[in-house]
């Protein structure tokens, strides 16, 4: 018996040794290959469907736009050689280098046209549709109805009100029959011949030609998806045009990516191989870094950072987003702005983020973030907007808040902070409300909600003071400012200001740059005067990598890409 | 016989449906829902996804349009993953969690009896008190610290095993371990204490008094016996390593079933969220009933069939 048992032991211990030992570091040398963390299954791998940073990751791989970001942050021409703008910065038309798609086909007009209809129709209901309503006709055909074949504008009523008819108890929108949307014809996007695209926009758009690197406008092989609606559900039928063709997707495990030998600007590309993990877990993405298994990884555990930043380990990278609280200005005591000033001036957030956050966050005296150009070249919008106020000035936020009728904090009444489940979330709100109740007197009360229930509580204003974050869109202030508009659907605060309505509407249709800079100026300032949120600091991106990868790029959205990548 | 299994099974398909039922309109009470954003999507935008997934069809017809594809096999299309269907989902992810289910149950049985009869036979020795002190460790030892344990161990100080990842039966030994743990030392207490009780019943007794060797006594005559109670906590016991995969799916990135059990409800993706639950509730009943079914095969004393009142 004993015998048998002890057979079992030692024969399970040495299967466990044994496979160890089969186990032989693979040496990377200067092979041109590299593992990245994605952190998570990508949601689609349709340029059309793309619902953020992890899907952009992958398409922005595999896909080349009429435009592509560079190191810089500048768009420069991919499968657009040439542009012309006319003189009302409304039509942009596109000359088409010679380039194929992998299956060898050419890339022409046609296919972007069909793209761009094909994202902004209602049956393909992409949730980033809205970054095709600067074409002309975008927004009324993304919004359209489908009857029959046809598409129609929805019916409205003599007061402007939608026309709706009750199904089973729901209110459906009506379409008016008398109304077609042809987006053939109605829709700014029209291929003039094969190496010819004309952009019409809405108005003016002067970061126009960055959104045309931005997934949502990749370019889509027509003759495939147009005849095979699944061509984006495995690689087998995944027809693309970028530096990388996908080769591999196993779900939720990773996805392989080789050079694409069709690629237009192919003798640029440098890695041979890229494979994307898909682990979730930081501490164990983490530990495959260390073990070898990854070489860049897009998750960091906070409280390593310090560490590994200081070994070389960790880089922190700008990320164009703002973390900040949103006060409901629609309750009272929040609807008085010195008392959302003195809240705002009573935290200390250069505390946050040098013992909390410690990921290189800069505390945020402003709304717009670093990292966008203003008009002249070489600036910076946040630097030629300075700051708004000073960080942790308690005594202005004392004489603020007894102004307002609550000295020392006296009467306040008691309130709720909202945030959504995470530590870090957690944290920075114990902090804020130790330091109100310390400078001010004031004491509230923590609510953490899971992350549905949250969006829905702060989406219909039941709520005081709850923690946001806002990261920007494409690289120009109106991504941050415009959603403050009088009911804006991300405004979220209740507040409304007619002049910074205005003055963004200002914005949208002057063409030059310096005026239109100006604009934008005087709207933030406005925002930051009557304070309807208050700006903790501006995010980062901390990143794992090591000291092979060379030229590693990722963008101030967020969006890595590997094109001019390579190992040393 | 027959006419107990078809009860079995009409019952079966009973509790799914109920299951699924619940659970359609339970998510349907939670706020938010699939398309909520922090940066949230406009009006019209909302409408055209609603449109697409039939979301704005009236609650009681999305109900039976639901279940009506449920019976005809179809769980419908993920609202989070684009390009997929819950089907899709569920044909990648469950044969990974399955594996790593299999290779944990066959481990929790090969180690665990062997470690619960060593510890019964050697009562109090030094040998008894290492078992008990293993099963200690291993029921009191959450697995998510398990899992960095292993993985800190063999991983980077030994640097005998990959830390994580999928596809080598090299990876699969510490996620294994790791869900086996629990189930070890589970079934070794339970082996040794019934393998304690049974050795003091008569015709144990009996045999030794035969003359057999005391590995036919063991083997033959006490093992069977002790196997009806491990039996008894083997279904819900692989019921709860299929099913409590998730931990150790995240930390050891297994592309495995269990992530999506919580991370479509945070997602409100409500196909597969339905889809999950009632895949993994019909795989519940059947565990069960394959343990029913079991029982009557080792314990000549249970038999499914009609009692004749005479």
């Amino acid at each position: 018996m004993r015998k048998a048992l002890s057979f079992v032991l030692i024969s399970v211990f040495l299967v466990v040794a044994l496979l160890g030992t089969v186990s032989c570091k693979a040496t990377k040398g200067t092979l041109q290959e590299v593992t990245y963390n994605l952190g998570t299954e990508p949601a689609t791998i349709d340029p059309a469907l793309s619902q953020g940073i992890p899907e952009a990751n992958v398409i922005l791989q595999v896909f080349d736009g009429l435009t592509r970001i560079d190191k810089n942050n500048m768009p420069q021409p991919a499968i657009a050689k040439s542009w012309v703008i006319s003189d009302d910065q409304k039509t942009y038309t596109f000359t088409l280098r010679d380039a194929s798609w992998t299956d060898g086909t050419p890339i022409t007009a046609y296919d972007f046209e069909y793209a761009w209809i094909r994202a902004l129709s209602p049956e393909t209901a992409s949730q980033y549709a809205y970054q095709l309503y600067y074409v002309k006709g975008g927004e009324a055909f993304n919004m359209s109805i489908k009857s029959g074949t046809k598409y129609y504008v929805q019916a409205v009523d003599a007061k402007g009100n939608p026309v709706t008819k009750s199904v089973g108890g729901k209110d459906v929108a009506v379409p008016d029959m008398t109304k077609e949307i042809d987006p053939s014809k109605d829709v700014g996007v029209t291929a003039l011949d094969a190496k010819t695209l004309q952009v019409v926009l809405e108005s003016p758009t002067v970061y126009f030609l960055n959104l045309t690197a931005f997934p949502t406008l990749m370019p889509v092989c027509k003759a495939v998806v147009s005849t095979n609606d699944k061509w984006a559900a495995d690689v087998t039928n995944f027809v693309t045009d970028g530096p990388f063709k996908l080769t591999e997707w196993s779900h939720n495990d990773k996805m392989t990516f080789v050079k694409n030998p069709t690629y237009w600007d192919k003798d640029t590309v440098k890695l041979s191989k890229i494979t994307y993990l898909m682990v979730t877990d930081e501490s164990t993405a983490l530990s495959m870094f260390q073990n070898g298994q990854m070489d860049v990884g897009s998750t960091v555990p906070l409280s390593e950072l310090p560490k590994l930043v200081a070994s070389g380990d960790a880089k922190i990278f700008p990320y164009l987003g703002t973390y900040y609280y949103m006060f409901n200005v629609t309750k009272k005591p929040f609807d008085d702005v010195r008392v959302r000033k003195a809240l705002t001036l009573a935290i200390d957030r250069n505390a946050i983020a040098t013992s909390i956050t410690q990921g290189g966050q800069v505390p945020a005296l402003a709304y717009v973030p670093n990292g966008i150009a203003d008009a002249v070249a070489g600036s910076d919008f946040r630097t030629v907007g300075g700051t708004f106020y000073k960080d942790a000035d308690i005594a202005a936020a004392k004489a603020l808040l007894a102004e307002a009728g609550y000295p020392d904090g006296k009467g306040f009444p008691a309130f709720t902070l909202l945030y959504n489940t995470s530590n870090a979330h957690k944290s920075i709100a114990e902090a804020i409300q130790q330091m109100w109740s310390k400078n001010l007197g004031i004491s509230c009360t923590l609510k953490v909600e899971e992350w549905g229930v949250y969006l829905d509580d702060r989406n219909n204003l039941n709520y005081q003071v709850a923690r946001a974050g806002w990261i920007g869109d494409y690289m120009d202030p109106n991504t941050f400012l415009d959603m403050f508009v009088t009911n804006g659907g991300n405004n979220g605060t209740g507040w409304s200001n007619k002049t910074y309505d205005d003055l963004i509407s200002k914005a949208k249709v002057t063409t030059d740059p310096v005026a239109r800079m100006a604009t934008l100026h005087d709207a933030e300032k406005i925002l930051m005067t009557d304070l309807p949120i208050m700006p903790i600091y501006f995010y980062t991106n901390p990143v794992l990598i090591t000291k092979h990868v060379m030229n590693f790029y990722q963008s101030t959205l967020g969006f890595v890409d590997w094109k001019n990548a390579y190992m040393e | 016989m027959l006419k107990f299994i078809l009860q079995r099974v009409l019952s079966m398909i009973l509790v799914v449906l109920i299951v699924a039922t619940a659970t359609f309109f339970m998510m349907r009470l939670l706020p938010s829902g699939p398309f909520a954003r922090e940066k949230k999507l406009p009006a019209q935008i909302i409408q055209n996804l609603e449109a697409r997934y039939h979301l704005n069809d009236p609650l009681w017809k999305q109900y039976v349009d639901y279940i009506g594809n449920l019976l005809r096999g179809d769980l419908g299309p993920s609202f989070k993953y684009t390009n997929r269907t819950v089907n899709n989902i569920i044909d990648d992810g469950f044969p990974v969690s399955a594996t790593l289910g299999v290779v944990a149950v066959l481990l929790s049985v090969a180690i665990g009896i062997p470690l619960g009869i060593w510890g019964a036979l050697k009562q109090n020795g030094w040998q008894d008190n290492v078992v008990m002190f293993v099963a200690l460790l291993g029921v009191s030892v959450p697995n998510f610290i398990m899992a960095v344990l292993l993985m800190l161990v063999f991983g980077l100080w030994l640097h005998l095993l990959p830390v994580a990842g999928w596809g080598s039966i090299r990876q699969i030994i510490l996620p294994a371990f790791t869900l086996a743990g629990y189930p070890i030392a589970f079934i070794a207490r339970l082996v040794r204490s019934s393998m304690l009780e049974v050795l003091r019943q008569e015709y144990i007794t009996t045999a030794r008094a035969k003359g057999l060797s005391e590995r036919l006594v063991i083997f033959r005559h006490a093992l069977r016996n002790i196997l009806i109670p491990v039996v008894t906590v083997l279904g819900p016991l692989i019921a709860a390593v299929f099913t409590g995969s998730f931990v150790v799916e995240k930390i050891f990135a297994i592309p495995g079933l269990g992530r999506y059990y919580v991370t479509s409800i945070n997602d409100r993706d409500y196909t597969t969220i339905l889809g999950v639950t009632i895949f993994y509730s019909a795989l519940l009943v059947f565990m069960n009933f394959l343990v029913d079914l079991t029982y009557a095969w080792l314990d000549p004393r249970i038999r499914y069939v009609e009692r004749k009142v005479s």
